[in-house]
């Protein structure tokens, strides 16, 4: 999640309870509401690093609170994460390891193998399907996992075609 | 309900096959495409056929709607044996109570939109205006009511798909059989006609459909793996009790 905050630190300084509110303000039900000591550990891991700094504030009710600001680094930083080309989705397939190897190993059939990972594909796109996303990033997250999934049994069909 | 095959009469399924095979000659050579199928679909129920291209999905579809005869085997829709009836007297059924959504439409272009999806109902009998309130319903519930006096002609291929499907629901038939319902359609025409399936499968009326698209399929109670013209798998939709969160992670997040 670092990358996540130091995009929101590049807006505003803010602390570690208003990052949290905008992480989840901005992803909705696209991402799994972040642990607010999560987001601390990594405030305070990319202050070690230098990418963020801190200044204690005084509140009259409640104890001090740091408040984060970027850094020059930590802009550096953001904007090579930004540069980046992103990695595919699909770089390793358990899956396909267990299609080629388990039949030789004696342990299944490459068709029930098959029909079983494509009954478990459908299952995850049911649950998809059944989210009611209204805010627009955790729909087009949705969208974007449907179209993966798709992508998946077709690629299944092609299996199932050359291998069986 | 038994899927397995039996002796006795079929009457808990509303479609039941046994062995049926569809064979296609050509110079002197015969393919089968439909290579001894033994399938049911309760009432009520939603089945979905997925398979590669060639696997004989859509060859099923049109024997088991009746617009190609089958080559062998048995086919029973709602207790009675179908498959040795004229093409007349199976018309006469299929007009009560099925409907057929195929992959092209069909759509009658010297007639309206309105006309095309009344007519069906008119057919069997229906009072125009019965006919009438269905098609307004069913054309509203697909978001086409202002094409309603349109030429087919004039609408783009993913109108005439929702038209062609208004259409085969026209009847309220028992079983909606359907041929890649969404295989031409945007995410949000899409989106329409999966309502309108859910909407047709909570009433009451079995779905029987083939397609290639999860979405659609992922809907069904059960599906059905065709290939090579044989059922390769028979079961129902893995339900996934874990949370959807776990689905949806953010990668380096």
């Amino acid at each position: 999640m670092r990358q996540p905050l130091l995009a929101f630190l590049a807006k505003e300084p803010a602390h570690g309870y208003e990052l949290k509110l905008a992480l989840e303000q901005t992803f909705g039900e696209a991402y799994p509401s972040p642990n607010i000591g999560q987001i601390y550990v990594t405030l305070k891991r990319l202050e070690q690093d230098g990418l963020v700094r801190s200044q204690d504030v005084e509140q009259t009710t409640r104890p001090n609170k740091k408040v984060y600001e970027l850094t020059e680094a930590g802009r550096d930083a953001l904007r090579t994460w930004v540069d980046e080309p992103s990695d595919g989705p699909r770089v390793r397939d358990e899956f396909f390891i267990k299609l080629i190897l388990a039949p030789m190993a004696g342990l299944a059939d490459r068709m029930e193998l098959i029909n079983a990972q494509r009954r478990h594909y459908l299952g995850i796109m049911r649950n998809l399907a059944g989210l009611s996303a209204t805010d627009t990033p955790a729909r087009l997250l949705i969208e974007g996992a449907i179209l993966h999934l798709q992508a998946d049994l077709d690629w299944l069909e092609r299996c199932q075609e050359e291998l069986v | 309900m038994s899927r397995s095959a039996s002796n006795s009469l079929p009457t808990t399924d509303l479609l039941k096959t046994r062995g049926l095979v569809k064979e296609y000659h050509s110079d002197g050579v015969s393919v089968e495409a439909v290579r001894g199928v033994d399938i049911g679909v309760g009432i009520g129920e939603f089945v979905a056929i997925m398979g590669p291209s060639g696997s004989g999905k859509s060859t099923l579809l049109h024997v088991l709607g009746g617009l190609e005869r089958a080559s062998r085997g048995e086919i029973w829709l709602r207790g009675q044996r179908v498959d040795k009836l004229s093409l007349a007297e199976w018309a006469v059924l299929r007009r009560k109570h099925v409907g057929f959504v195929f992959q092209f439409f069909n759509l009658l272009s010297n007639m309206t939109v309105a006309d095309n999806v009344e007519l069906p109902a008119l057919l069997a009998g229906v009072t125009p205006r019965q006919a009438r309130r269905r098609r307004e319903e069913l054309l509203s519930d697909l978001g086409l009511s202002e094409k309603a006096a349109a030429s087919p002609a004039r609408l783009s291929g993913g109108e005439q798909q929702r038209v062609a499907l208004a259409r085969a629901l026209a009847n309220e038939p028992s079983l909606l059989l359907a041929d890649e319902p969404t295989g031409n359609l945007d995410s949000s025409n899409t989106r329409d006609v999966l309502r309108l399936l859910q909407r047709t499968h909570d009433r009451g009326q079995a779905i029987l459909l083939v397609t290639h698209d999860a979405r659609v399929a992922s809907m069904a109670d059960r599906v059905i793996n065709l290939f090579d013209g044989m059922v390769a798998d028979d079961h129902p939709v893995t339900r996934i009790p874990r949370p959807v969160s776990s689905v949806l992670e953010l990668h380096g997040l």
